[in-house]
This record gives structure tokens, C-alpha cells and sequence, in this order.
């Protein structure tokens, strides 16, 4: 082995890319607008959800009620009858309707606590979890609003007071920009080294580094640490710049203990690009794996939705993957401000499932690599 | 001539010109390709375009058989205008095409008869009519033995045998070859001429127009179109350029006819005798090496030995086995038998020492063109362990050996084939190795660039004692070879000097001297000759009666002939099943999509981590807690002690709810005091966190009705009104229940799409494309032909992803199937016009993928009503969700899975896909060329 070789084909696999435009478009777009427009984009909770009203009752509380839909939560209620209902919920045109029966007004100051029926669409599943609570509480808030005009109310005797830890708004806008950095790491260092490796292939270069006096692991290593430097380098600038600069997302840990999970788990997924172009036999194969690869890591990796919300069997066999880990590392540093004490599991699971990949990726590039040209 | 356009033409052979040009003009870019051109082709005879590579004749002859848009000047082809659409579709069934490259419109995963088939089918044979004719023309070339090999599996010769006869399936009055023989082993080259021969004898009527860059084949030719540069330097017989020119050979001649300045680098080339040391050291010996692929023997038992300092050539066609037996000697490919040695040193694949004693050049061209020209020479340089102090000094020394001083900073890909062969050769040499293996070095550069490269090739092993071992197919460098070996079909026929093989075959030319061998070897092999004298029995000219077509649809046939499209269909359908990755992504890969996704996106969480800070340790403190643990939502984690292991326990991920508890809780309680108990949420996922705060809020209600109707005051709790909740469709509100039906439309948008974009995408990019461009297929034939397959085979998937659905992952489909069946018929036939319309913009195959998947995924999962309906939308994304049909078919797929809706309920949401269909076509049909442009 010799590190010199090693260095000197990464040095020419920058200048490569560096003559690549449309990668390094990609890389560019990547870490810098794709991840301010998910971070901006990230909807709100709840936006102009379609609701309708059957006012049954026509009475000043259950003009109140109405009123108090309004944009940007509700869109303008319409008003419907009770025969409207049914067939607009089939047609999906509204996910609330809200049934105010007669005499509710009369009801409810003569204290008999009158139900509210509200109809929700649980297909429209964001919308019905988190607009219902929203219902309930204008219905409540403008009921309770009417009523003390007339008389007191009792209060609750224990309270809840909930607070969230690391982002005390539940500002939706960090998680979608550190989401972003990571699953544009895992994409880019697949595609880069991949795009690398058949590149090589389709432009026969490959057959010219066989015959050369250097060894398949010269080259493999080559493209991986130039590769991995590559991602390395625009994410720690699109964390610096972006992230905690434009987006200005407070970014609790350590980023240099970040960078070097970063740089295990670029490890881990140059390998697997590595593996995937031996598999693939021309760019737009490549891409159509990718597309099947790609997904379900970024997906069920638990970076968009929780870990905990997946079946077991999903869950466990995500272990195997690189990405699991990476996101709970990055979670824990940059959400949490966890730091080495805490986070050093993860770290010894991307060395191994790294080693792991890289060993397979050898072996079968060792393999595939005469046939190739 | 099914459609009937034949008889309008019919005055044309009487004219004496087929090809009429006036000031044709082609650029690409900036760069001319044809320049100012004006000539007349005569007809009913075989006329031969000369000239080097790249001086214009592909251009020229594409845009005489229209498959290339014409750009500017006037171009009648057997009397009809080519710029006018209507005039060129009526002429083109009478043109026949067959594009350089070998085997480029060809259908590799095809088998031979497949391949004839289609073309049958395209110009309206029927089942008889194909058979009689396809039995005829495999028989006349000799193919009728292969019927079912892949055309991807044919060797060189056979393939352009193949695209023969696929162009003359259909009785063409003009036959356009470009370049038929170009890399075709000289016996292959033979047959194929004589067959010409034949086929011109039965049609007499027939004009022939071929491209060639083998000067020696031009003799042939009734007439000539010399070219270069874009323009035309003399048309005449072979007979009046040789006299015009006064040269002995038409190659001469023509080099007489290009001005001054090109002409200097044309001079013979001299190579001086070798010293005759018959003895001397052996620098490469291969002793029965073989090479198996499978069953395929590519290289059989193949021996030679070649001494320090020689000029060694291997002649021998595409495919004969050249390539392979070089590697070997490479080490690399390990061979399947037999043993080689350089230097006296078994080749090994794992040595690295003996490499450095040797440079390869590969038969592409294969430096990287990313790197400039001294970029290059240096990173080589390296790699081959030169000193470091030395590099400047021999990098220097190499770009002026090699003449390369000039383009010293410019990138590869930008230099003319020439200088590039020169810079792989720098390349090669830059370690100075004791030996150059070289593999085609030569194909596709023009004479003058050949012979300047052997003479720097003569010089090495002259002077520099370098061991040259070259493979080619041209005759005239072979004859500079000290020795050569003749190859065929992995086997050496015979290995001599060049001399000695003429002599021993008592042949006028090494031409000669090598079919000799060949028609030895073919003939002792069992294989079936493929010789000429089957081709003797004529090709019966009689042009099939056709399938008679009423005059009332004649008129409609023309734009529309429903056995065109179904030909395309049938041809996609075949590609398709002989193509595993795209099968697989089809079916394989939208089941697997789903899984993810349904697992994926999902809302509602389970066995989320919590602990308690009990600091009141009570009866009721523990009641509280158990209220949480208790529930599905929660699953309780050690007690905390501290604020402080709550925050370490928080930030490692352990616990994502912590319930603090005050002192005094259940003595506050009791005595009416108000109490408050802390939640800490981990923030860092918000969606998660909104989850957690919404179950802790309902439990902390839950349990204080519950305390409130035991200790009898549920009066005091009792809200002034309640709201009571009816979820519908999905009443325990489940995350697959909703999911599940909403993934079906995104997944059947997406993948047919793709495939459909990627259908006519890979045709572009690989060139059979042009059989579109030449044949009397319309564009909606075309489009609706690629179509159909992938409708098929979405529908296929979509009745998959309705039983995974259905039951893996059980979720009910409580309303009408046959309503979801329709509207998901529909939808994919939307999506794969999506997929078409995109295609006629994109150009190679990895943009049409990420573009595609781009395009569709974006409104398909933001627009069109997945998380929010379209209704809560605005601006942009209003408008595109109003007109995506993904938005429709999620209606329909929502209505029939959770809503139990039928037919009559959706009629809304059906009627804007059925209209989107003709309208994406429409688009696509207006938007696709019928011409390369």
C-alpha cells in the first residue's frame, strides 16, 4: 500500500470534480438553498384547514363561534346544512364540519353543558391531529368568553405547565434545517463517490488505473477520502454559514465532535456508494438504485419521523444502517448539546458498520473491478 | 407503401437524379459540419461518399434520408421536398437507413428475427407477408441459422448483415449505408459486398449510397463524392480520379485533392528494416492462453512469441478476440487457461514491479478528461513512481516528442482525436517503458494523423529499442507491423511477416493473403457458413400486396395506423422483459417504496420514554404517573432523582418526557390548594413534541375527572359545553389507515413516469431513436406505442400495492374496487404521459431520471392534497394542485379505500383525469421531434 498513491488520485478525483459542473451544482444547491428552503418551508401546524359549520341554532353564540374561525388556521367557514355535510366530506372538500345544534345558546346558559358535534375527515390525517384540539379550544374559549358575561366560572385545581427542553417553540424551522444537513450528507456522499466510480468506467479510465503499478484498495480508499472531504467540507460551511448564520438556528453542541460523526459516517456511506456502482452498470442504473437505496435510509432512519413511531422489526433492522446512528448523533450534539460521554455509542457503531461496509465494498470492487472495462 | 404514397411518385426513376442538394448548410453549435454543399446524386446507381472521419458524410447522409432536420439550403430526395413534413413522410417508406455504428438501430435484447419482425410490422406486413420475407432475407445474408440470438450477441459483421436487412424489409428505392463495413473483418466485408451486389442485381432500379472511410473499398463504387471539412472536393468515377489526379491508388488521390497545408503532414511513411538479431531476448510470450466469457470462448488457445524490439501486430475484425488477449497480457483479466510471460516474468495480476515496465494504450480513449494535458502526464508520472526532482524534466521531454507543446493547458476532450491518440501515447511512455501494448490506436483517426503516429510508433523501436505489440483492422498498418498474427474468432490463423503471409497464399494483397485463411477456417469450422453462395438465390423483389386499406381511412391511416403503434408496443414490451432493472424498479421497486413510506410517514407515536421526578412520593403522586404509564403512548423509564439527571438523561435521547411532581402535591391537593405539576418535553423533533404535549394535556384531563367523580365533585368540572368528536372514514385515526391509500397515487406517479420518460430517453441516447425518424411512424404511433407497456405494467403494480394494502398491511378498501380500477387506469395512463411529455426535453438518461423524479414527486407530494387538502392551498400550489391528477386519483383512492364511496360519489374527481390524458399527449405530440435536430 502506498499513501502517496493514495494521495495523489484523490488530489486527481478533486480536479475531476472540480471540472464537473453539474455536481458541483448539486453540491452547492444542496447545502446551501435546499436546505434554507426546508428550513423555511417547514409548514406551520395548522394552515387554512377547510372547515364548514351547520349553525342549527342561528343564535348570537353560535355567530361568535363562527367568527372566530379565521385565517391563517382556518380558512373562512362556509356554511353548510346538515344534508351538505355528508356528500362534501365524501368529496374530501372539507376536513371539520362543526354540527351546532338547536337551542345551544339556550343550553348552555341554562347550564345542561349542550354537546357540539364536530365531524373530522381522519384520512386528512395532519390536519384531524393537530386542528382538533385547535377546535376545541376556540369552541370552548368563545363559550366560556360568552357565558362570563353572566355569571362566574369555576376554576381547575391542578395545573400543567408544559415546557419543552432545547427548543423551547417547537420551532419547526431548526429541525428542518439540521434534517436537511443530514440527509443531504447521506445523498451527496453516495452520489459523489458512485457518480466517481462509474465515471471512471464509462470513460475506461478504470482499465488504465488497473494496469498501472497500484493496488484496487489505492483506489478505493482514493475516492472515498476525497469524496468524504468534499461532503465534510460543504456541510461543515452550510452548518456554519446556513444553518447558524442565515437561518440562524442555535445550534447547542460541539460542531468539531459533530464533524467527526460526520466524517465516520462518511466513512461508512462512500463505501456503500462505492459498492453500489460496482452493482450498476451505467449512470442511469445507478440512479434508478438509488432512488430504491436512498429513500428507505432517509425515511426510516428516524431523522424525519420518530424511530419509535416504526414497527420493531423496522426498527431493529435499521440498526444496520449507517444513517440510524448518524441522526441520533447528530440529534444529540446539535438539538441536545450532548457531547462524547453521551453520544460515544453511536460512534463506535458507525466505526464498525463503516469497516463493515467498506470491507464488503472491497472485496466486491476487487471482484468486479477486471470486469468492468 | 401500404399507405399508398408510392403511386404519386412513381415518375422519379425515369429522373436521373435520386439526391438533389442546393447551398445545404449544417452547424452544430458554432462549428460547421457541412458547409455551402450543392450536388446531384444520380440515380440507379451505387455511389460512394470518401473522406476521413468526421469531414461531414454522417452529417450529409442524415439529413438526405431525414432523420436530421435540415437547417438551411434546398434538399429533394426521389423528387420530394425534405423540408416539407407532408412530402417527407410520403418518401420515406421508399428510403432505407442504416446509421454508423455497428448494430446503432438494432434492438440488442432482440432476437435477429424480432428485430427483422419489427420493422416488418412498422411498414404493415402481415403475418405471412413477414415470415415469407424475413425467411428470405436471413437466408440470403446467412442469418437464418442465428434467428434467435440477441442482435447484442452477433459479431461485427453479422450485425450490419442484420441492419440490411432490416432496412430492406421493405423495398427501398434508396438505400443509405453509413459506413457498413467499418471495423468488419475483411472476409465479413466481402460477403457483405457481394450481397450488395445481389440485392442490386434484383432491384435494378435501386440508388445505393454508402459511406466509407476504407479507401480501398471506394474502387467499387460507380461513382464518388469526395469530402472534407464539411465540403465536397470532386465528384467523379473511381476511374476519372485517378486520372485527374495522376495517383495510383484512390488514398493517394484523394490526399491530391486537399489544399496545400493539409497535405504536408500526408508523406509516406519509411520504416527502416530491423536489425536482424533473430535471436535476441523474448520480450512476450503467450503460451494457449484462453479466455472464456460463460460458454463464449472469446480467445482460444492462442500462442505467440515477440521479441525486444519488434513491430508485432494482431489484424483481426471487432470482436475477434484482440482486446481480450491484450488484457490478459495486462493481467487485466486472469485467463481461463494457458500462461504468458514479459520480460521472462509470468504475468500476474497481484505484480506490480513488471507493469512499470509497461505502457498501455486502451482502445478507447481513456485519460481523464478533467485533468489538462500536463495535469495528466504529471498524475501518471506519479503513479508509475517517477522521482519526484525528474517530472518536470521528462513531462517536458514527452510534450516535445509528441508534438503537444501547444495544447499543453487545454483539456483532453477538447483536442481533435489526433492529438489525443499522441497524448495517450505521451501518456503510455512517460515512465519509458520497455514495452507499448497498444490496442486500436488508430480507428477513427484520419490518414494524416495515422501515419505522423506511426512514425513516432517507428521510432520508439528503432531507436529506442521499445517492444511495440499493436492490434488494428487496417491492412495498410499492418503491413508496417514487423510480424504479424491474423485473428479470427479467438483463434490465430497464422502469425508471419506480412510479406511471407501474401506469399504463402499466393494473394495479390495481405487483403487477400487473410481471406484466404479465413475461408480456410470457416470452412473446417462446424459452424454455418455464412457464404455467398446463399446469397445467389435472389431476393425476390416482388413487393408484398400490403394489407388492402378502405379509401374512407386511408386519409385517417397516414396520421394514425393502429399496427405501427402496436409494432412499437410489442418491441417495448420485449425490451422491457429482457431488462431486469427496470422490471424490478417497476414492481419490486414500488411495493418496496410502499412499505417504507407507510412506515415512514407516519403521525401517530408509540412507546415514547418517560420518567418521573417524584418529589412528593405519595399515593396520589404514584396515581398520576400510573395514569401515563398506563396508557399505549408511554412506556416509564427509571425515576429521576434531580434536575440534573433529568437534563443528562433528556440530552442523550433516554427519555423524551419528564413529569415533575411538587412537595406537598397530595397535601395541596386535598386541601384545595392550587397545585402545578411540570412537563419537560424534548423539543428537538417538534412534530414529536406536539404528539407528546397533546397525550400528557388529555391524561392530565383524563385523570382529573377521574379524581373529580370520586371524591363526588364532578359537578365542578363539568365544562359549560362540550365538543363532541366523530373521527370519520378512520375512526381509531391510524397513520396507515390514512397513509396507505395516499401512497398508492404518489408511487404510481413517480415510477411510470419515469419509466416512460426514460423509455424514449435511452432510445435518444443509445440511437435507435432513428429508426423512428426514418420510418412513416407518426408521433402519436410512437408516443402511444411506448405508452401502452408501461400502462400495462403500472396497472400491474397498482393491483400489487392494492393487495399488499389490502393484505399486509390491512387496510380495508370499503368501497367500490371497480371505480379504483378505472381511475387508476386512468391515472397511470396520465403519469406515463407526464413521463412522455418530459422526455421530449430531456436528453440523456440521468437528467431525464432525477428531472422526472423531481417534476412529479414535488406537486405529487406538497400540491396535491397528501398532508394538506388542495382547498387549504394558495397561489402556485393551488393552481398546480388543481390540475396535477395525482389530486384526483388520491380522491378516488381515498373515497374507495376509508370512505366507501363507489362510481356516482367520484364522477368529480374522474372527469378531470380523463381529460388530462389527450391533453398531455397533445403536448407531447406537439413538443416531440420528428427530425434529430
Amino acid at each position: 500500500m502506498q499513501w502517496a498513491n493514495i494521495l495523489h488520485l484523490g488530489v486527481k478525483e478533486l480536479r475531476s470534480l472540480s471540472r464537473d459542473p453539474i455536481m458541483l451544482f448539486l453540491i452547492v444547491y444542496a447545502f446551501t438553498f435546499a436546505i434554507y428552503t426546508a428550513a423555511t418551508a417547514m409548514p406551520e401546524t395548522l394552515n387554512r384547514a377547510p372547515i364548514a359549520i351547520v349553525d342549527e341554532d342561528r343564535s348570537p353564540l353560535s355567530q361568535r363561534i363562527i367568527d372566530a374561525f379565521r385565517p391563517p388556521y382556518f380558512a373562512a367557514p362556509m356554511l353548510i346544512t346538515q344534508k351538505e355535510m355528508d356528500s362534501r366530506m365524501d368529496e374530501g372538500l372539507n376536513t371539520f364540519v362543526l354540527d351546532i345544534p338547536p337551542d345551544f345558546q339556550r343550553d348552555v346558559l341554562a347550564g345542561r353543558a349542550p354537546a357540539i358535534q364536530l365531524n373530522i375527515d381522519a384520512t386528512q390525517m395532519t390536519q384531524a391531529l393537530n386542528g382538533t384540539g385547535y377546535v376545541q379550544t376556540i369552541v370552548n374559549d368563545e363559550v366560556r368568553a360568552f357565558i362570563q358575561r353572566y355569571k362566574d366560572v369555576q376554576r381547575v385545581p391542578v395545573n400543567l405547565t408544559v415546557r419543552s427542553r432545547f427548543n423551547a417553540e417547537l420551532n419547526k424551522s431548526w429541525f428542518g434545517a439540521i434534517v436537511e444537513v443530514i440527509d443531504n450528507i447521506t445523498m451527496l456522499s453516495i452520489i459523489l463517490t458512485g457518480a466517481a466510480l462509474i465515471r471512471e468506467r464509462e470513460h475506461a479510465t478504470v482499465e488504465h488505473l488497473l494496469v498501472m503499478p497500484i493496488t484496487p484498495f489505492e483506489i478505493m480508499t482514493s475516492k472515498v477520502w476525497a469524496m468524504g472531504l468534499v461532503v465534510l467540507a460543504a456541510s461543515a460551511f452550510s452548518l456554519a454559514v446556513i444553518v447558524q448564520g442565515v437561518l440562524s438556528v442555535p445550534v447547542q453542541g460541539s460542531i468539531p465532535l459533530f464533524l467527526v460523526g460526520a466524517a465516520l459516517h462518511l466513512f461508512a456511506m462512500t463505501s456503500m456508494g462505492i459498492f453500489l456502482a460496482t452493482i450498476a452498470r451505467s449512470m442511469p442504473q445507478f440512479g434508478l438504485l438509488l432512488m430504491l437505496v436512498l429513500l428507505p435510509l432517509q425515511m426510516l432512519s428516524g431523522g424525519m419521523t420518530p424511530r419509535e413511531s416504526m414497527p420493531e422489526f423496522v426498527q431493529y433492522l435499521m440498526l444496520a444502517a449507517p444513517n440510524t446512528h448518524f441522526v441520533m448523533l447528530a440529534q444529540s450534539i446539535l438539538f441536545r448539546g450532548a457531547g462524547l460521554s453521551v453520544v460515544w455509542p453511536q460512534f463506535v457503531s458507525l466505526v464498525l458498520i463503516g469497516s463493515a461496509l467498506f470491507g464488503i465494498a472491497l472485496a466486491r470492487f476487487r471482484r468486479t473491478i477486471t470486469l468492468m472495462t | 407503401m401500404t399507405d399508398g404514397v408510392a403511386a404519386q411518385n412513381n415518375a422519379t426513376p425515369a429522373s436521373q437524379t435520386v439526391v438533389r442538394l442546393r447551398g445545404v448548410s449544417l452547424r452544430y453549435g458554432d462549428k460547421h459540419a457541412l458547409l455551402d454543399i450543392g450536388l446531384d446524386i444520380p440515380s440507379g446507381q451505387m455511389v460512394g461518399l470518401i473522406g476521413p472521419d468526421g469531414v461531414g458524410k454522417s452529417s450529409l447522409l442524415a439529413l438526405i434520408s431525414g432523420a436530421r432536420r435540415l437547417q438551411s439550403g434546398e434538399l429533394d430526395v426521389l423528387g420530394s421536398d425534405m423540408t416539407n413534413a407532408e412530402q417527407r413522410r410520403a418518401v420515406c417508406p421508399r428510403i432505407a437507413y442504416m446509421p454508423q455504428g455497428l448494430g446503432k438501430n438494432l434492438y440488442p435484447t432482440l432476437s435477429v428475427y424480432e428485430n427483422i419482425d419489427f420493422f416488418g410490422r412498422l411498414f404493415g406486413h402481415d403475418a405471412s407477408e413477414r415470415k415469407r420475407r424475413i425467411a428470405e432475407l436471413t437466408k440470403a445474408t446467412g442469418l437464418a441459422p442465428f434467428a434467435d440470438r440477441p442482435a447484442g450477441k452477433l459479431s461485427g459483421g453479422m450485425k450490419q448483415k442484420l441492419g440490411l436487412c432490416c432496412a430492406l424489409i421493405h423495398d427501398p428505392d434508396l438505400l443509405i449505408l453509413d459506413e457498413p463495413t467499418t471495423g468488419v473483418d475483411p472476409l465479413s466485408r466481402k460477403q457483405f459486398w457481394e450481397l450488395i451486389d445481389t440485392i442490386r442485381a434484383d432491384h435494378p432500379g435501386m440508388s445505393v449510397l454508402i459511406a466509407t472511410a476504407y479507401m480501398g473499398e471506394a474502387a467499387r463504387f460507380d461513382w464518388l463524392v469526395a469530402m472534407d471539412k464539411g465540403q465536397v472536393l470532386a465528384t467523379e468515377t473511381p476511374e476519372g480520379l485517378l486520372s485527374y489526379t495522376g495517383a495510383d491508388s484512390l488514398e493517394a488521390a484523394f490526399i491530391r485533392l486537399l489544399p496545400e497545408e493539409e497535405r504536408k503532414d500526408y508523406r509516406p511513411v519509411e520504416i527502416p528494416p530491423r536489425a536482424a538479431d533473430e535471436d535476441g531476448e523474448v520480450a512476450i510470450e503467450a503460451q494457449g492462453l484462453t479466455m472464456r466469457f460463460g460458454d463464449f470462448t472469446a480467445v482460444d488457445h492462442t500462442s505467440f512469441r515477440i521479441r525486444r524490439g519488434e513491430i508485432f501486430g494482431f489484424l483481426g475484425s471487432n470482436g475477434c478476440g484482440k482486446t481480450t488477449t491484450m488484457k490478459m497480457l495486462t493481467g487485466l483479466l486472469p485467463p481461463s487457461e494457458g500462461r504468458a510471460w514479459l520480460f521472462g516474468k509470468e504475468v500476474d495480476p497481484h505484480d506490480i514491479e513488471t507493469r512499470r515496465r509497461v505502457g498501455y494504450m486502451s482502445q478507447s480513449f481513456s485519460l481523464y478528461s478533467e485533468l489538462t494535458v500536463r495535469q495528466n502526464l504529471v498524475l501518471h508520472a506519479r503513479l508509475f513512481k517517477v522521482p519526484t526532482d525528474d517530472i518536470p524534466a521528462r513531462v517536458d521531454e514527452m510534450v516535445e516528442r509528441f508534438d503537444l507543446s501547444e495544447q499543453i493547458d487545454m483539456l483532453p476532450g477538447k483536442l481533435p482525436l489526433g492529438i489525443r491518440q499522441r497524448l495517450s501515447l505521451a501518456v503510455a511512455m512517460i515512465h519509458k517503458p520497455e514495452m507499448l501494448i497498444l490496442d486500436e490506436p488508430t480507428s477513427g483517426v484520419d490518414p494524416g494523423a495515422r501515419d505522423k503516429f506511426w512514425r513516432m510508433l517507428v521510432e520508439l523501436s528503432r531507436n529506442d529499442g521499445v517492444t511495440i505489440f499493436i492490434s488494428s483492422h487496417f491492412m495498410n498498418e499492418a503491413q508496417r507491423c514487423d510480424r504479424i498474427s491474423l485473428m479470427h474468432a479467438g483463434k490465430v490463423l497464422a502469425t508471419d511477416t506480412p510479406a511471407a503471409l501474401v506469399k504463402q497464399r499466393d494473394a495479390a494483397t495481405l487483403e487477400d493473403a487473410f481471406i484466404a485463411y479465413l475461408e480456410d477456417a470457416t470452412a473446417s469450422s462446424p459452424a454455418p457458413a455464412e457464404t455467398a453462395q446463399e446469397a445467389e438465390e435472389s431476393i425476390i423483389a416482388s413487393p408484398g400486396p400490403g394489407t388492402p386499406v378502405s379509401d374512407r381511412f386511408r386519409w385517417l391511416r397516414r396520421f394514425f395506423n393502429p399496427r405501427r403503434m402496436f409494432s412499437y408496443a410489442r418491441r417495448e414490451a420485449l425490451e422491457l422483459r429482457r431488462d431486469p432493472i427496470r422490471l424490478t424498479l417497476a414492481l419490486l421497486g414500488s411495493a418496496m417504496l410502499m412499505f417504507v413510506m407507510g412506515y415512514g410517514i407516519t403521525m401517530d407515536v408509540e412507546g415514547l420514554t418517560f420518567a418521573v421526578l417524584d418529589r412528593d412520593r405519595t399515593t396520589t403522586s404514584r396515581d398520576y404517573a400510573l395514569g401515563i404509564s398506563g396508557s399505549r403512548y408511554f412506556d416509564e423509564k427509571p425515576p429521576l432523582s434531580s434536575y440534573a439527571e433529568m437534563d443528562e438523561r433528556m440530552r442523550s435521547g433516554d427519555i423524551s418526557l419528564a413529569i415533575e411532581i411538587p412537595p406537598g402535591f397530595a397535601r395541596n391537593l386535598a386541601r384545595g390548594r392550587e397545585v402545578s405539576i411540570g412537563a419537560w418535553v424534548d423539543g428537538s423533533m417538534p412534530s414529536r413534541a406536539e404528539t407528546i404535549q397533546g397525550y400528557v394535556q388529555a391524561m392530565h384531563a383524563h385523570w382529573l375527572q377521574v379524581r373529580a367523580r370520586e371524591s363526588g365533585q364532578a359537578a365542578a368540572l363539568q365544562g359549560l359545553a362540550s365538543v363532541e368528536i366523530r373521527y370519520r372514514y378512520n375512526p381509531n385515526v391510524e397513520s396507515l389507515t390514512a397513509m396507505v391509500p395516499a401512497v398508492i397515487p404518489i408511487l404510481l406517479m413517480m415510477i411510470p413516469a419515469i419509466l416512460a420518460t426514460l423509455s424514449i430517453v435511452r432510445e435518444k441516447e443509445l440511437g435507435s431513436i432513428t429508426n423512428f425518424y426514418v420510418t412513416p411512424t407518426t408521433r402519436i404511433e410512437f408516443l402511444l406505442g411506448k405508452q401502452l407497456p408501461y400502462v400495462a405494467l403500472s396497472t400491474l403494480s397498482f393491483l400489487l400495492l392494492t393487495g399488499l394494502a389490502v393484505t399486509i398491511f390491512g387496510v380495508a378498501l370499503k368501497g367500490s374496487f371497480f371505480a379504483l380500477f378505472a381511475g387508476a387506469v386512468l391515472y397511470v395512463t396520465s403519469a406515463t404521459a407526464i413521463g412522455l411529455l418530459i422526455s421530449t426535453f430531456m436528453k440523456s438518461q440521468i437528467a431525464a431520471l432525477f428531472g422526472t423524479a423531481i417534476l412529479t414527486m414535488l406537486p405529487a407530494v406538497s400540491f396535491s392534497g397528501l398532508t394538506d387538502p388542495v382547498t387549504s392551498l394558495q397561489g402556485m400550489g393551488r393552481i398546480v394542485g388543481e390540475i396535477y391528477p395525482t389530486t384526483y386519483f388520491l380522491a378516488i383512492a381515498r373515497g374507495t379505500f376509508s370512505k366507501a364511496l363507489g362510481f356516482s360519489d367520484l364522477s368529480a374527481s374522474f372527469i378531470p383525469l380523463v381529460v388530462s390524458i389527450p391533453v398531455l399527449l397533445g403536448l407531447a405530440t406537439l413538443f416531440l421531434s420528428k427530425q434529430e435536430r
